[in-house]
């Protein structure tokens, strides 16, 4: 069984991630997916298994629908991918198995963008269904500043930036849960605490451990099986009444900040759920043909 | 020694540097892309794009 590490960026995360393929001796190959050509008519690809870091959401999703239409096993799958990326594919994988999400809502104009905010009522977060680490997320307080947000949208942004999310403010205790599950395992939490109400770690907020022994490990493995499981980060926000909600589900994860501070080797815990899985496809089928790599360096 | 492409400063690596890393300059901020080890090379690391994220 041949593993690919696919990846473009190293961040921290894929730095730690290679460190520990090496220290237990895994042999693979690591992808730059800026190299990568997926020939359609060939079909060369001389790996079983893809392990995906890309910092691409559309680089990594048509990789692994690609590879995965090959034949090869990817982590995480790329139906996952398709739906952790797209807030509103999470909402609807969310919501339809019964996990506690934010009231949301989807406008395609302008207008009824403006409409949908004012009947979940200011404040209202709009928030583009493609992005990460906090950009492009704006609270809105009022109507003035709802119709600058959308108009900014309508006439600056992608296509993309014009499907209107829409989201109810969740009023919250100065913090959120980032919680990361690994196969059928909530391996640990932080909170994040900020006096911003954007949280995230890659905006400054502080992480702290978060017990996971409890209702919020409960959910956030009925999060990632909602998704379709692997390697997952799940964003979760209490409200002032005590309940959990679940705001998105993250394919590739950074976790930095969470190993000292939950003391569990994260990168470990993902090294051995990809090794699992390589030794699943090992013992259930044959390998595959193996072709030159063309990108291997 | 090898320096910053924005600003010249002199740049600083961690022992265990990689092909690909990403080393912020400590003068300016600019990001500098490991672009090859033997010899030490770097590049300005790509901006962010709109997809790029967890």
């Amino acid at each position: 069984m041949r593993l690919a590490f696919l990846c473009s960026r190293i961040r921290i995360e894929e730095k730690l991630l290679l460190a520990e393929l090496e220290r237990r001796g895994v042999q693979f190959d690591r992808l730059d997916d800026g190299e990568l050509v997926l020939d359609f008519h060939t079909h060369q690809f001389p790996y079983d298994v893809v392990f995906e870091r890309s910092i691409s959401f559309g680089r990594s999703l048509y990789a692994l629908q690609t590879l995965e239409s090959w034949g090869v096993r990817c982590i995480n799958r790329a139906q996952v991918v398709a739906t952790c990326g797209d807030k509103a594919l999470t909402n609807l994988a969310l919501t339809k198995a019964h996990v506690p999400t934010p009231r949301t809502a989807l406008a395609f104009t302008p207008e009824a963008a403006l409409h949908a905010i004012e009947s979940i009522g200011y404040p209202a977060v709009i928030k583009p269904v493609v992005g990460s680490w906090g950009r492009m997320v704006a609270r809105v307080n009022d109507r003035d500043a709802a119709e600058a947000v959308l108009e900014d949208r309508a006439v600056l942004g992608s296509w993309q930036q014009q499907i209107f999310y829409i989201q109810e403010y969740v009023q919250k205790p100065g913090r959120d849960i980032r919680a990361f599950v690994v196969g059928d395992e909530p391996i640990c939490a932080i909170y994040r605490t900020s006096e911003h109400w954007i949280t995230n770690t890659a905006r400054g907020g502080k992480a702290s451990n978060c017990p996971v022994n409890n209702r919020v490990g409960e959910l956030a493995l009925q999060a990632a099986q909602a998704v379709g499981g692997g390697i997952l980060a799940i964003d979760l926000v209490e409200t002032l009444d005590g309940e959990l909600l679940v705001i998105e589900v993250n394919h590739t994860m950074e976790f930095r900040n969470s190993i000292d501070t939950t003391g569990v080797n994260i990168p470990a815990r993902m090294v051995d759920y990809v090794l699992s899985i390589r030794s699943e496809r090992h013992t259930a089928a044959p390998a595959m043909p193996a072709a030159q790599p063309a990108t291997a360096r | 020694m090898t320096t910053c492409l924005e600003c010249d400063a002199p740049l600083t690596f961690p022992p265990d540097l990689i092909d690909g890393e990403i080393i912020p300059c400590a003068d300016c901020g600019a990001e500098l892309e490991v672009l090859s080890l033997s010899p030490l090379q770097v590049g300005l690391a790509p901006a962010v794009q709109e997809d790029w994220g967890e």
